[in-house]
């Protein structure tokens, strides 16, 4: 096997032509946001005119922000996205600490249940969580019943308070995040990572004077950042995406995420797609992104979790 | 060999709590909560009733009718079913295009994080954006893939409004998405930790590329494949509702309606929540179902081999 990468130039060619049909499509998506409304150059120009832009029309990035309350939808989306990433990571990572690192009764029986839950298809627990978004107001009405929920619960996006929303109750940000904030998945990848760190870390935690809490925030975190950061980015990832929860939780525009809010291009006399790509491409940066950010952890966080197969 | 922490339950309850209450609230008591609900009808106006097995009976249930034949009381259940495992084909399909792709970046090739990343950037995008633009590049007069079938010469069909090709088209999409994936970067991961001199001892005792294939490369990427494919399935399964909303709304006449957006149109176009719940939990038993049988296999391969 004498592949030496300077005389097999043949060897990218396969590799350039899988990564010319992987950017193609962007280039497809670009010359889509800078075209004119409405124009024809598509049928007749052929191909390449697909490919290569012919009109630079950058005004469609800033009609995106104008046509629809685009910053709203974005500022939307980076609430939900953050917190759910910060919620589910705390939460994931001192689970994983408890199953990787501590030694208790019924450990493993617990963390296969979690595991299992793991092939519970989304569609299974989406109605009921919907269900109990819609009842919580009464609920909390039933256990707290001198504060007045329903009023909290249509206080809504007034004129006066437009970023505070609804507390609780469907259509609000409570139930847009609270519910991606615990994930079997994210605990499994970081207990993946935690047991491999070798035991002495604790031991010698111990010898310091270090209590199990400490422990876990001072030694075992610090050591496993490939780990909490590929969890990071998967889980913003999808948070940033996510959009059949949102679609049926919320029902207000201002507390539309920009998935949803993507929604408004295709209108009723077909869809303005040169906005639609535009603002398909302004949806993408945050993930290209964290992504690149992520990268170099990033094998290693993915790998982690085929370890036990 | 005694851990360095002592105290039990006592210590991990505090770590495990706001996970567990989590797990509970939204994953174990939801699974509970629609397992009572598939044995209900619901229009969420009216209070639920008792209706027990009814609603299982309607969805997988046989008929004799007028005529004599005998037909499905949900006989679109069985199409969204189909459908289901008909997209699933690009599993097989991607997981075969991943491995080739990293065996060939598995060299001393300059670039290959270059190309490592190109082949990803599908996946870091993968959503409604992306569902937006293939949808657009599969437009039949405007789009980009009839484009670049009229450089060959070939007129494209009209994709995802023509019954036949809507499936296809669909797999061509996931294919794309999937291929330069997780898979790759999983499978090329794997094949970087064999050593080069396994390959080396293969070609020197005389084994081709098919031999050295089989006696090398698949042994390192055995439990790799096996995890890729399971996650896959349990993925795969329950896949193709958010497409379905943004690209084809299931149609044209439900050819590309899954069972993950049969339960939601059920849930929330029509208010059948009982019903809804009931397919969510046929999808479930069949998640679980197969990938236990998968599991099962492969344990029995390990211990042939």
């Amino acid at each position: 096997m004498k592949a030496d990468g300077r005389h097999t130039w043949w060897w990218h060619v396969p590799l350039m032509i899988v990564g010319a049909t992987m950017l193609l499509p962007l280039c497809f998506m670009f010359v889509t946001a800078l075209s004119e409304p409405g124009q024809a150059i598509r049928a007749d120009g052929g191909f390449w005119s697909l490919v290569f832009p012919r009109t630079w029309r950058w005004e469609n990035f800033l009609e995106v922000w104008q046509r629809v309350p685009f910053l709203r939808y974005y500022a939307n989306s980076m609430i939900v996205a953050m917190v759910v990433t910060c919620g589910q990571v705390c939460t994931s990572a001192c689970a994983a600490f408890a199953f990787a690192r501590l030694q208790w009764r019924g450990r493993d029986a617990i963390f296969l249940a979690y595991l299992a839950t793991m092939m519970v298809p989304g569609a299974v627990t989406m109605i009921p969580n919907f269900i109990s978004m819609k009842m919580i107001p009464e609920w909390l009405g039933y256990l707290l019943p001198w504060i007045d929920w329903n009023a909290i619960r249509h206080l809504g996006p007034s004129s006066d308070w437009p970023v505070l929303g609804r507390f609780v109750g469907l259509d609000s940000y409570f139930s847009l995040t609270l519910p991606g904030m615990f994930s079997a998945y994210g605990t499994f990848l970081l207990r993946q990572f935690f047991t491999t760190l070798p035991k002495e870390l604790d031991e010698a935690a111990a010898i310091d004077g270090c209590g199990p809490w400490t422990t876990f925030y001072r030694v075992i975190l610090p050591v496993s950042k490939p780990g909490v950061a590929t969890l990071g980015v998967f889980t913003f990832v999808g948070a940033w995406g996510a959009f059949l929860w949102p679609l049926v939780i919320v029902n207000s525009d201002s507390l539309r995420t920009l998935p949803i809010g993507l929604q408004a291009f295709q209108g009723q006399y077909g869809t303005q797609w040169q906005l639609m790509m535009a603002a398909a491409i302004l949806m993408l940066i945050p993930n290209v992104v964290i992504f690149l950010l992520g990268q170099r952890f990033f094998v290693s966080g993915l790998t982690a979790g085929a370890v036990k197969g | 060999m005694k851990r360095a922490f002592a105290g039990g339950v006592r210590t991990a309850l505090p770590f495990l709590l706001p996970n567990l209450i989590g797990f509970l609230a939204f994953t174990f008591g939801p699974l509970v909560g629609s397992l009572l609900l598939s044995f209900c009808s619901w229009d969420l106006l009216r209070s639920p009733y008792w209706v027990g097995l009814d609603n299982f009976r309607e969805l997988l249930g046989f008929h004799r009718g007028s005529d004599g034949e005998w037909a499905a009381t949900d006989p679109a259940f069985w199409q969204y079913l189909g459908n289901t495992f008909f997209l699933l084909l690009n599993l097989p399909v991607s997981m075969v295009g991943s491995l080739i792709l990293a065996m060939w970046l598995n060299r001393p090739l300059r670039g290959v994080r270059f190309y490592r990343l190109v082949f990803y950037l599908p996946t870091v995008m993968a959503g409604v954006a992306v569902f937006y633009l293939w949808r657009w590049m599969l437009n039949p007069d405007e789009g980009l893939i009839n484009a670049a079938l009229a450089l060959v010469h070939v007129e494209g069909p009209k994709w995802l409004t023509d019954p036949f090709w809507a499936k296809p088209a669909i797999l061509i999409m996931s294919f794309w998405l999937s291929v330069g994936g997780g898979g790759m970067i999983l499978y090329l991961a794997a094949l970087q930790s064999v050593p080069r001199e396994l390959e080396e001892a293969a070609a020197i005792d005389g084994a081709g590329p098919w031999s050295s294939f089989w006696a090398v490369t698949w042994p390192s990427v055995r439990s790799v494949t096996f995890f890729i494919a399971t996650t896959g399935l349990i993925r795969g399964l329950q896949s193709g509702s958010e497409m379905a909303y943004v690209m084809t709304q299931g149609g044209p006449a439900g050819a590309t309606t899954t069972l993950g957006f049969y339960v939601f149109e059920k849930a929330y176009q029509q208010f059948e929540m009982g019903y809804a719940a009931s397919i969510a939990w046929v999808m479930f038993l069949l998640v679980f179902g197969l990938t236990w049988l998968q599991w099962r296999r492969e344990k029995q391969g390990e211990a042939w081999s």
